[in-house]
């Protein structure tokens, strides 16, 4: 297949927009929802984390002011928060080192079976989350082949892989692998074959190839894929709850059990407001840094 | 030793979908299994109990028929939703939109548990009880934003010669919508709708802070997770992803066909 012969796909042409009150209605529905049940409840997630209990009422709260609730989660659960940022970061970085080759592999080799090869990469998420990751308690245990493999060679501490912060980072980078495919194949996609050819033709071996021409293009994929894996694995508790132990616990179980078991809202929500002010501030000065704005 | 190095990337980017679909393998095979404890997590002995009977075990098949109602009815309001805002983006000039991008981003971008915990601080202020409605409301919120996407992108895709030659072939404006750009959308909307219909049928953290005391299918594996997994959950599973992979398949294949039609003449 020479790429030279392939047509361009016809780039779509402006269409006339027109400024008229149906853009308005056409918005309003929706935007309305977005803003009562997304927008607005972090109003009621800031409130409710400076909430004060009611004297001689356990679980009941007033509105208040106090900012301690801050302090006193933060030093209680910032264990939690440091473990959940640093199992994500590891559960990103070995989502792109998997997901690359095989993106690559369908943007510049899949040819016609594309649709087909894509299709296989989000078919797992048809079979439910929690399940899939309970299968991982099967895959890992103890007297598995995985883990009798990696005993062998005297490689865990704990020598064993289940219930430990080994099987929830596999468990983290399993399940948000199709984050990370997806994005990085959009990126490949739209790198023109051209340019890899040059380079070989200008006498580039197939390393400098990839260092000086693949990889910086295929940037804007590499910055969405991370964030996309990043996001839901800092907030996740379902594989550190399924596959970890007490000692691997996240950010997101303490949310949950002081929100939902313990009834301790302002507590629950302080930790809830300050996991995403972090998410927010780390994904737009990542943004910045990586210079592509256009994610939507 | 040269076939491996010629086909090395092929062969790894085969390992990565293999590795993909593992855990699905297991759960399928445990949906034939005959476990001797509680909990069906090694092979025992091969039985199709639960295949022969699917609700056999109490709770499971109402919270799956539970999740099917909430998908559907979810799936069809953020879907006419989602569309309607994807099309006021492409074709319509407004103010603010910026702030409009940013607040379809961010629920994308949100980890599941602050959206959870925020909407349940939200409804807990509100004294407005939970329960399926509470659980319908979260997911057309969050389903909305990827409906956005799908269907925009589509829309953006269109070749805009197609509506001027109706437009230049006296169609009215309803009937070029009606005729033309909605048929050419429409497998955007319907891929929308079916992502959508994956995400709040397979959605557990948000659905469990805003379900109270409503029991989904994720919800009801989660609770059965402490005290073990009935086989026929297993076998549910295994269901809903053979169906839903020959949907895509087929739709694939209709597609090509087409595709293929259209070429040839």
């Amino acid at each position: 297949m020479s790429p030279i012969l392939v047509a361009e796909p016809a780039k779509p042409v402006v269409v006339a927009q027109r400024r008229s009150r149906t853009g308005y209605i056409l918005l309003f529905p929706g935007m309305t929802w977005l803003a009562i049940f997304f927008a607005i409840p972090f109003i009621t997630l800031f409130m409710t984390s400076l909430q004060q209990p009611v004297p001689g009422k356990i679980g009941k709260y007033q509105a208040g002011f106090e900012l301690s609730n801050y302090a006193n989660a933060m030093a209680e659960y910032w264990p939690q928060f440091l473990r959940s940022f640093i199992y994500a970061g590891i559960a990103t970085l070995l989502a792109l080192i998997i997901a690359y080759p095989l993106a690559y592999f369908i943007a510049m080799k899949g040819g016609r079976w594309r649709p087909l090869l894509l299709v296989l990469v989000i078919a797992p998420s048809f079979a439910s989350f929690l399940l899939r990751t309970y299968a991982w308690r099967t895959i890992l245990s103890d007297e598995g082949p995985i883990t009798s493999f990696f005993n062998a060679l005297h490689l865990l501490p704990d020598d064993r892989i289940l219930n430990t912060g080994i099987a929830v980072v596999a468990g983290l980078t399993y399940n948000f692998l199709p984050f990370m495919i997806l994005p990085l194949y959009a990126a490949l996609e739209k790198i023109d074959p051209r340019f890899i050819e040059a380079a070989s033709d200008l006498y580039a071996s197939a390393t400098t190839t990839f260092r000086k021409v693949t990889w910086p293009l295929s940037l804007p994929g590499v910055v969405a894929g991370t964030l996309l894996t990043f996001i839901p694995a800092a907030g996740d508790y379902i594989n550190a709850e399924l596959l970890g132990s007490t000692k691997d616990r996240m950010i997101g179980n303490v949310i949950q059990t002081n929100f939902i078991e313990f009834r301790d809202y302002p507590t629950a929500s302080a930790l809830s407001f300050v996991l995403m002010a972090v998410i927010l501030v780390m994904v737009f000065t990542y943004i910045r840094r990586a210079g592509t704005e256009e994610l939507v | 030793m040269r076939f491996i190095r010629r086909n090395l990337l092929g062969l790894i980017a085969i390992l990565v979908l293999v590795y993909l679909f593992i855990p699905i393998a297991v759960v399928a095979i445990l949906s034939f299994n005959n476990p001797t404890g509680k909990f069906n997590l090694t092979w025992t002995q091969f039985s199709t109990d639960a295949w022969t009977n699917l609700c056999g075990v109490p709770g499971v098949c109402s919270s799956f028929v539970t999740s099917i109602q909430i998908g559907i009815i979810a799936t069809i309001v953020a879907t006419a939703l989602g569309t309607m805002i994807a099309f006021a983006l492409v074709r319509y000039r407004f103010r603010g939109r910026s702030t409009t991008n940013l607040l379809i981003f961010l629920p994308m971008a949100t980890p599941e548990v602050v959206m959870g915990s925020s909407l349940l601080a939200l409804f807990l202020n509100l004294r407005f009880p939970l329960g399926q409605w509470t659980v319908i409301i979260a997911h057309i919120m969050f389903i909305i934003s990827f409906v956005v996407v799908t269907v925009k992108a589509r829309l953006q895709g269109l070749d805009p010669r197609l509506e001027e030659a109706a437009r230049d072939l006296y169609a009215n404006p309803r009937a070029t919508f009606r005729y033309v750009t909605l048929p050419l959308v429409a497998p955007g909307i319907a891929g929308a709708a079916l992502l959508g219909f994956s995400l709040s049928f397979d959605d557990f953290i948000i659905s469990y802070f805003n379900a109270g005391t409503l029991v989904t299918f994720p919800i009801f594996i989660w609770g059965a997770a402490q005290r073990g997994i009935p086989v026929q959950v297993n076998a549910l599973a295994t269901l809903v992803f053979v169906v839903a992979l020959v949907i895509v398949l087929g739709s694939q294949l209709v597609n090509y066909r087409r595709r293929r039609k259209l070429m040839s003449t």
